[in-house]
């Protein structure tokens, strides 16, 4: 059974739900904390949503910084799969593992529904959609405005890098209704809608959400090997 | 230099007594980049007019770090400490001031 990690950090709020969606999705959900610098022999990691380290500073500024997220940024940069909801999606941001910044909503308002979203590329948590579907999870977030400049949008959108886009405009003013963005291999994507809660018609909007949940199985692969032994 | 000094001589507590030859103090000032909405210091902004100050065009947002170093702390760790942690270059710029 596929081992998928969810960190928990001091103001996480989410790491519960996402563990339950990736039990729904068929795998093992393993906790993954903060301080620990061991990712558990996992096979791919969901940063979850909440306010990591009360967001001091910037939203997922310290918890970018924190002991667990040096193993995740080098694992991501190998091909380890890694989601990044919400504060996660802000954190992979500080990091330097997406390019961006998520700010302030243009509106001032933490924006608590749901949205529609359409799914624009095809990457290791997108595989269980087709490119072009439209999903409907909750977003809650008050800092959930994407940023980056024109150069950074413009190789995005070259690249096949836009994930997920709002269906509406979007509610809190992300630069061309970008809600959510992957790595150039695709293996790494952040978003800050949650899909984590829209796994079960009873506790959220739909099913939608698992989704991302299930892509991420079929493209679980060991790490590739180092270049001394390819040839 | 001068400015930023005497501001901040009027509000810096004084140095805890001991030891603490070689220490100096570092303020790091970290502004939203000019091309980045600010909605926070618009709404700031508004405020004011409300005051019956019409005269304010615009307010930006930041944030102001006070820091105490030792001597092992050089101009580019301080350099490092503000481009990686006090401030994100994807959105903010910032200055950093060594004021004693």
């Amino acid at each position: 059974m596929s081992r998928i990690g969810v960190i928990t950090f001091p103001g996480t709020l989410d790491d519960v739900d996402a563990a339950r969606a990736v039990r729904y999705a068929g795998a093992e959900a393993v906790s993954l904390w903060h301080d620990d610098a061991d990712l558990r022999g996992v096979d791919a990691v969901v940063v979850p949503g909440g306010f990591s380290y009360g967001d001091y500073l910037r939203a997922g500024a310290i918890a970018a910084r924190s002991p667990v997220m040096g193993p995740v940024v080098e694992a991501g940069r190998a091909g380890m799969p890694v989601l990044g909801i919400c504060n996660g999606f802000q954190i992979l941001c500080e990091a330097g593992l997406l390019p961006g910044a998520l700010v302030r909503n243009h509106g001032l308002r933490f924006v608590c529904r749901e949205v529609g979203l359409r799914v624009e590329a095809d990457t290791a948590w997108t595989s269980a959609f087709t490119v072009g579907q439209q999903i409907t999870v909750p977003l809650k977030s008050g800092e959930g405005r994407y940023v980056a400049d024109d150069a950074t949008l413009d190789a995005l959108e070259a690249e096949g890098r836009v994930v997920f886009r709002y269906t509406e405009p979007a509610p809190n003013g992300a630069l061309r209704d970008i809600a959510g963005i992957s790595s150039a291999d695709g293996r790494v994507v952040g978003l800050m809608p949650h899909p984590e809660h829209a796994i079960d018609a009873l506790t959220g909007p739909g099913t939608d959400g698992l989704g991302l949940f299930t892509s991420v199985l079929s493209r679980i692969t060991a790490p590739p090997p180092p270049m001394a032994a390819r040839a | 230099m001068t400015e930023v000094s005497e501001f901040h001589a009027t509000r810096v507590p004084p140095r805890r007594p001991g030891n603490l030859e070689g220490v100096a103090r570092v303020i790091v000032d970290v502004l939203p980049k000019a091309e980045i909405l600010d909605p926070q210091g618009q709404a700031v902004a508004r405020a004011m007019g409300r005051l019956g100050v019409g005269g304010v065009a615009d307010v930006r947002q930041g944030k102001h770090f006070e820091l105490e170093v030792d001597d092992t702390v050089g101009d580019a760790e301080l350099e490092h400490i503000a481009g990686t942690l006090l401030a994100n270059p994807v959105i903010e710029e910032w200055v950093v001031r060594r004021v004693q």
